[in-house]
Order: structure tokens, then C-alpha cells, then sequence
């Protein structure tokens, strides 16, 4: 959920954009972290372990913990909770150590 | 217990409530601050003086009650937000009660609001006096509330 | 090859108070920092901060980070590198930054490390469901980027970071379930504890997590009572709704460059995990290396600031850099860090520094 007010704060956000997950449309704000626009929409799964197939979602947030690796733009392991949202993004849920080869 | 609970039972607090006598006389500052930290805020913001000049920056907190006038500067400058003002002189069967606030919505000046002990319980109904959210309050806000008499020394919070 | 005379790696309270303080003595200064923005830890702040006047208390994080960086954009001596992540220092005293696509070589003369902390874990069925993630991730979403984690909160630890978090979650208008606390007491300060039992929250001191139950993400947890040994109080388990555990469990020094680097380094609990021994300009075992903030032992923010001022200062000072009164002014820092730890909530910190600390001058240690 997407704060809109706060005691304390005031928040800046970059222009809307729109970019894809696993292949649907989605929106958020340019310059946040990939997985920071996925959460704000609900998605909490972003990617799966190598060896038992687990759900993983964000841990730490600042880049330190791998936990939020997934695919965009076809490059795997990237650290979405660092890496910011550009326009036209294609970001996928990723399995195990990803593919450099892509899906197909 | 405060150290195992979070809130702080009556007798714990019996260092820092004002006699009797004082309270009848009208608004002073209350510092509900039992545990050495460094901290010392409230020393600086009052400017008659009437926090105790603190050797070490990890004293507790003293008010000289004859000294504080309960203007309520010390209750938004507090980190902790420890610090209450309590007026008992406010009229025949109320007490007045400045609080720290930092949450929105804010309540409205006027309305009836829940009233809340140090356990965040409702114990009874406040009205809302005055909201004060000045610039130097630096978006700590203070709130003044009028509850029963009986409940000076209990209700610390509300629920707008 | 990049030149610079002293390179800080970190740009949070302590590696913005080393660069001003080492420009301030006349040094030219390099900034790394990997994040897009520098203020570290405090950038995600909305509390005021304790401690005193000279460490900015009463005022908030996020506004300390501002007045800090505005000195430093202001300082034509210090060069900043943002987005920028130092990935190793060598034998040769060469330190490698990658920065976004770009790879950079520095040679400098002197080196701060001031790299923070990261969270710490902990063990129980179930941690790696999403939706349990660590209080210092929680704060990122919500207080830098907006988004709130969730509606439902369960808190792990009692400890001032549980206990802000806490209230920052109820700021941003969450609920807070409960804050389990292993033990019988809250190690945060009270006043802290205070400002969120009186919001309705409850703090449960001698409990904690059995396991952490959900199918694609938390859904709950169950939770557990300990007795005075920690053991768990069979027949106490309860089970609580929740979409975000936060887990705010302690933190420990980012100190894998010191390792790298070949610094000595010491186990020492109280202060986080392994730190670097040190002398009391924060020097470390290799030459020319210093160290600041949580990365030397996991204190405050205030604790950070005073030991970037020194670390800065002492680094500016052995490239032959001073000042008038520069002896006074590391005694003073000296003595702000010896009060902040002074008091009861210091007296774990102090043991530890102790143990890490080589005296070079005054007091001779073992
Ligand atoms: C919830 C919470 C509440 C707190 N409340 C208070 C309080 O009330 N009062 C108080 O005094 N303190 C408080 N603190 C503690 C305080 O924030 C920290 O002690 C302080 O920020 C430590 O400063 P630092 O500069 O050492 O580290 P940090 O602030 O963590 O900064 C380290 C910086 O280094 C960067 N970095 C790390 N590795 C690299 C690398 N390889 N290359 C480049 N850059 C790198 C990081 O991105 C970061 O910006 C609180 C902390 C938390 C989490
Ligand atoms: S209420 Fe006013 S006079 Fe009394 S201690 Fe606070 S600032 Fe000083
Ligand atoms: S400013 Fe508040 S928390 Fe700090 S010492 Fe004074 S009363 Fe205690
Ligand atoms: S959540 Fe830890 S690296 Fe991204």
C-alpha cells in the first residue's frame, strides 16, 4: 500500500511508468527499487531457492542479503530491492540461479 | 512494570509526580523519564530554567516544580515524548492534560475523544481543548485534553 | 589509477562526519558511497534523536542527514561518488570501486572505512517465507519509498530498533499485533517502550517465535512463552495473524573489508560480532586504515558521529594536516564518546571497547 500521508514525512516520487512483471502490465515510479513499485502492487514472491523451489520475497532492502534476485530485461540475479524501476522494464519471477540464455 | 511491561505503574512514578499541594496550584510539567539515558533536551528547551542542570548527560530528568510554569515548551522537544503537562486549577471537575502527538488524523479542537491510560486502554472520555502545532514544534504536535479530575495521573493518551 | 588523499567508504553519519572533519584540517577527500543518496541509517529516521546538543539531539534522522550533506555539497574539498560500491582493498593499498557500469582504481593515502551494519537473523521453521524481513528493510520501504509493508505486524525485539520501528509502523497506520522479546526485559529505552504501549501495543517480554507458518508468503506465526533460562514453556503456544514478521534482532558490523584489508580482528559481543583492534584514533592494525560508526562496534547514531569527527581528524592529521587547538579537539571527541557511554545503558559498549582498544599513549592496557 502506497502512503500518501504522513506525520513526519513527505514523499517524492520520480514520473509513472509502466513496466511488466512475468509478462502483465504494471505501474510505479520511476527510480524506486524494482521490488519496492512490485510491492506497492501486491506482489510479495519474487523469485523461488535453487534446490527446494521456496518462495522468497525482500529481506534486508539495502542489497546486502540476495534474497530479491530476479530477472529484467533478460539479465538474472539482479537485486531488485536496489535497483531502480526505468520505464518498459520486463522483470520476471526468477527460478533458481536464472538463465543468461533467457526463457526460449 | 515499566522494564517488562512498558508502562509504568503509579508507585513507579512516584518520584516524579508533583505534591499535592503544587498540583492544586496549577499547570507543571510531569517527566515520566525513570531509566538513566543519555539524553537531555528537556534541560535546554526550558527557558526558566526549571529542569535541573544536569551533571552527566545520562542524569534523570528533575523538574523544580516552583519553577515551571507548565508553558508545555519541554513536551515537544522531548525525544522520548515523556514529558505531560498537568493542570488541576483548570476549572471545578476537570484537569487539563498537554500531550505529545505525532500521529494522523489529528483530533478536532471541541470534540469528545477516547481516553487512554499508559497501557493504551480506554478508561474514560476526554474533550479536545486545543491542538498546538506550531513551526518550532517541528511536527510534535501537543494536544490539551480535559478529563475528570480522578484521572490526572492516569490518562496519557488518546485515540482521535 | 584515481588519486585522492583520504578515501571514506560509507556516507552515514560517520563517513559524512570523517569527510567533513578531514576537509576541515586542509585534506582533499573521496566519498564513496553505493547507495543514490548519502545519510545511511539516518535517512530513514522520523524519530528525534537523544543524546546532546553537539550530536544534534531533539533533532530527527532524516533532518540530521540533511543539515550533514548540505556540508558536505558545500565543501569544494570533498568529491563524492554515489551509486558507488567499494568491492575490495588490496595489499597494495589500492581500492576498487564498481560504479554502475564503470570500474574505478584508487590509490589514496589514507583510508576510513565506515561501511555500518546489517541485520542478523534468526533461526525458527519457516524464516524464509516472504513477508518476514528484517526492521532495517521495513524502514526502507516505508520511510524512504512510501509503501507499507503490510497491515498486520508481529515485531521481533524489544531493543530501541523493534521499539522505533514499531512506532514508525503505527505512524505510517499499521497495526502492530505484538513486540516478542526473548528477554524478561526491554532492552530499548523505556521512554521508547512507553510512547507504544500507550498506543495499545503489547510488548511481551519472555517470548518468542516457534516457527512462522504461510504457504506462498507469512500468514502467522506461533509464538511461545521462555522461562528464566530461555527454554520454551511447553503448553504456551499461541498462534497470532500476521502478513509481515519484522525481525529486529540485533545487527553486526559490514566488516568484510577489514577482513580483506588483513585488519587483526576480535570477537567481541557486545559491540556486534568481529571488530577491528584499534588505537584511540581509531587506527587499525594496517597502516594508514581507520575505522568509524557501527562498522568498529554497533552503538548510535550519536556514537558515529563523535568517532567519524576523530577518525577524520586523526587521518587528516597524520598526512600532516592541523589546525589550531587539533590536540584539544580529539581529546573533547574523545570525551563526548566517553559520556554516551558513560550511563547504565553504556556499560556493555564500554566492556567491549575495552577489549578492542590499543592505548598507544595514557592508560597502558594488559
Ligand atoms: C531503527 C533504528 C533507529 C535508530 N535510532 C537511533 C537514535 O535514536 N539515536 C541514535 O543515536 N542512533 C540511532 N540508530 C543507530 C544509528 O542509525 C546507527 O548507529 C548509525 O547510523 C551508524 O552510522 P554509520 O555511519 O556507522 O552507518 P550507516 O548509517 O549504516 O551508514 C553506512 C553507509 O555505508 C554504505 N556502505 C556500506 N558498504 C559499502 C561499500 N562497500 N561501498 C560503499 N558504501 C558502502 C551504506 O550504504 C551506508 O550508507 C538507529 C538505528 C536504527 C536501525
Ligand atoms: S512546562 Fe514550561 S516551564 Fe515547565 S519545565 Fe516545561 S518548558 Fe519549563
Ligand atoms: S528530553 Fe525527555 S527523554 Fe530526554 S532526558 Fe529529558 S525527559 Fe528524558
Ligand atoms: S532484499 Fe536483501 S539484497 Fe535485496
Amino acid at each position: 500500500m502506497r502512503l500518501d500521508e504522513h506525520p513526519i514525512l513527505t514523499f517524492q516520487r520520480g514520473k509513472e511508468v509502466s513496466f511488466t512483471h512475468d509478462g502483465k502490465e504494471m505501474r510505479g515510479f520511476e527510480g524506486e527499487p524494482i521490488a519496492v513499485a512490485l510491492h506497492a502492487a501486491g506482489v510479495k514472491v519474487l523469485s523461488h531457492s535453487l534446490v527446494k523451489h521456496r518462495p522468497r520475497g525482500f529481506f534486508c532492502a539495502i542489497g546486502n542479503c540476495s534474497s530479491c534476485l530476479m530477472t529484467v530485461n533478460e539479465m538474472p540475479n539482479v537485486r531488485t530491492c536496489t535497483e531502480p524501476l526505468v520505464e518498459g522494464m520486463r522483470v520476471e519471477t526468477q527460478e533458481g540461479r536464472g538463465s543468461l540464455l533467457g526463457k526460449d | 512494570m515499566l522494564a517488562n511491561s512498558g508502562y509504568a505503574e503509579i508507585e513507579e512514578l512516584s518520584r516524579v509526580i508533583p505534591s499535592k499541594e503544587r498540583l492544586a496550584k496549577g499547570a507543571v510539567a510531569i517527566a515520566e523519564c525513570l531509566q538513566s539515558i543519555p539524553c537531555n533536551p528537556c534541560n535546554s528547551a526550558c527557558k526558566r530554567g526549571a529542569f535541573l542542570a544536569f551533571k552527566d548527560i545520562n542524569d534523570l530528568p528533575t523538574v523544580d516544580v516552583e519553577r515551571c510554569n507548565g508553558c508545555g515548551l519541554c513536551v515537544s522537544a522531548c525525544p522520548g515524548l515523556a514529558i505531560f503537562v498537568v493542570d488541576e486549577s483548570f476549572n471545578e471537575t476537570e484537569a487539563l492534560i498537554k500531550l505529545p502527538y505525532e500521529f494522523l488524523p489529528l483530533p478536532i479542537e471541541g470534540k469528545d475523544v477516547p481516553a487512554l491510560d499508559r497501557k493504551g486502554e480506554i478508561v474514560g472520555t476526554a474533550r479536545v481543548v486545543k491542538v498546538q502545532n506550531t513551526k518550532t514544534m517541528d511536527r510534535t504536535p501537543v494536544i490539551w485534553i480535559a478529563v475528570p479530575k480522578a484521572m490526572s495521573m492516569i490518562v496519557r493518551n488518546i485515540r482521535p | 589509477m584515481e588519486k585522492t588523499e583520504i578515501l571514506i567508504i560509507g556516507g552515514g553519519p560517520a563517513g559524512l562526519e570523517a569527510a567533513i572533519h578531514a576537509a576541515g584540517l586542509g585534506a582533499e577527500v573521496t566519498l564513496i558511497e553505493r547507495d543514490p543518496f548519502l545519510g545511511g541509517q539516518l535517512t530513514k529516521q522520523t524519530h528525534m534523536f537523544f543524546g546532546s546538543y553537539e550530536q544534534f539531539a531533539g533533532v530527527r534522522g532524516v533532518d540530521i542527514a540533511e543539515k550533514l550533506k548540505k556540508e558536505i555539497e558545500e565543501n569544494p574539498k570533498i568529491k563524492v561518488l554515489l551509486n558507488a560500491a567499494v568491492a575490495g582493498i588490496y595489499p597494495d593499498g589500492v581500492v576498487t570501486v564498481s560504479q554502475k557500469n564503470k570500474f574505478l582504481k584508487f590509490k589514496p593515502n589514507r583510508i576510513i572505512v565506515a561501511t555500518g551494519a546489517y541485520e542478523k537473523m534468526l533461526p525458527f521453521p519457516n524464516n524464509d517465507l516472504p513477508g518476514i524481513c528484517g526492521a532495517g528493510g521495513v524502514q526502507t520501504l516505508m520511510n524512504l519509498y512510501g509503501v507499507l509493508p503490510g497491515q498486520e505486524i508481529v515485531m521481533v525485539g524489544a531493543g530501541n530498533i523493534g521499539l522505533i520501528v514499531s512506532y514508525q509502523l503505527l505512524q505510517a497506520g499499521a497495526k502492530i499485533k505484538a513486540i516478542l522479546e526473548a528477554s524478561p526485559n526491554i532492552g530499548g529505552y523505556l521512554v521508547h517502550a512507553a510512547k507504544i504501549r500507550r498506543m495499545g501495543v503489547p510488548i511481551l517480554t519472555s517470548h518468542s517465535v516457534k516457527e512462522a507458518y504461510g504457504k506462498d508468503f507469512v500468514e502467522g506465526v506461533v509464538v511461545h512463552q521462555l522461562d528464566e533460562k530461555w527454554a520454551p514453556v511447553p503448553g504456551t503456544e499461541e498462534r497470532m495473524s500476521c502478513d509481515v514478521l519484522c525481525l529486529a534482532v540485533g545487527l553486526s558490523p559490514l566488516s568484510e573489508i577489514l577482513w580483506q584489508a588483513g585488519c587483526e580482528m576480535k570477537w567481541i559481543p557486545e559491540l556486534g560480532g568481529h571488530v577491528a583492534v584499534r588505537d584511540e584514533d581509531l587506527l587499525t592494525t594496517v597502516s594508514g586504515l581507520y575505522i568509524a560508526g557501527d562498522v568498529a562496534g554497533v552503538e548510535e547514531a550519536s556514537a558515529a558521529m563523535v568517532e567519524g569527527k576523530l577518525a577524520g581528524m586523526a587521518a587528516a592529521e597524520s598526512l600532516g594536516y592541523s589546525v589550531e587547538g587539533l590536540l584539544e579537539k580529539k581529546d573533547s571527541a574523545r570525551s563526548e564518546l566517553a559520556e554516551l557511554r558513560a550511563g547504565h545503558s553504556g556499560d556493555k559498549i564500554r566492556g567491549g571497547i575495552d577489549r578492542v582498544e590499543r592505548l598507544t599513549r595514557g592508560k597502558v592496557t594488559c
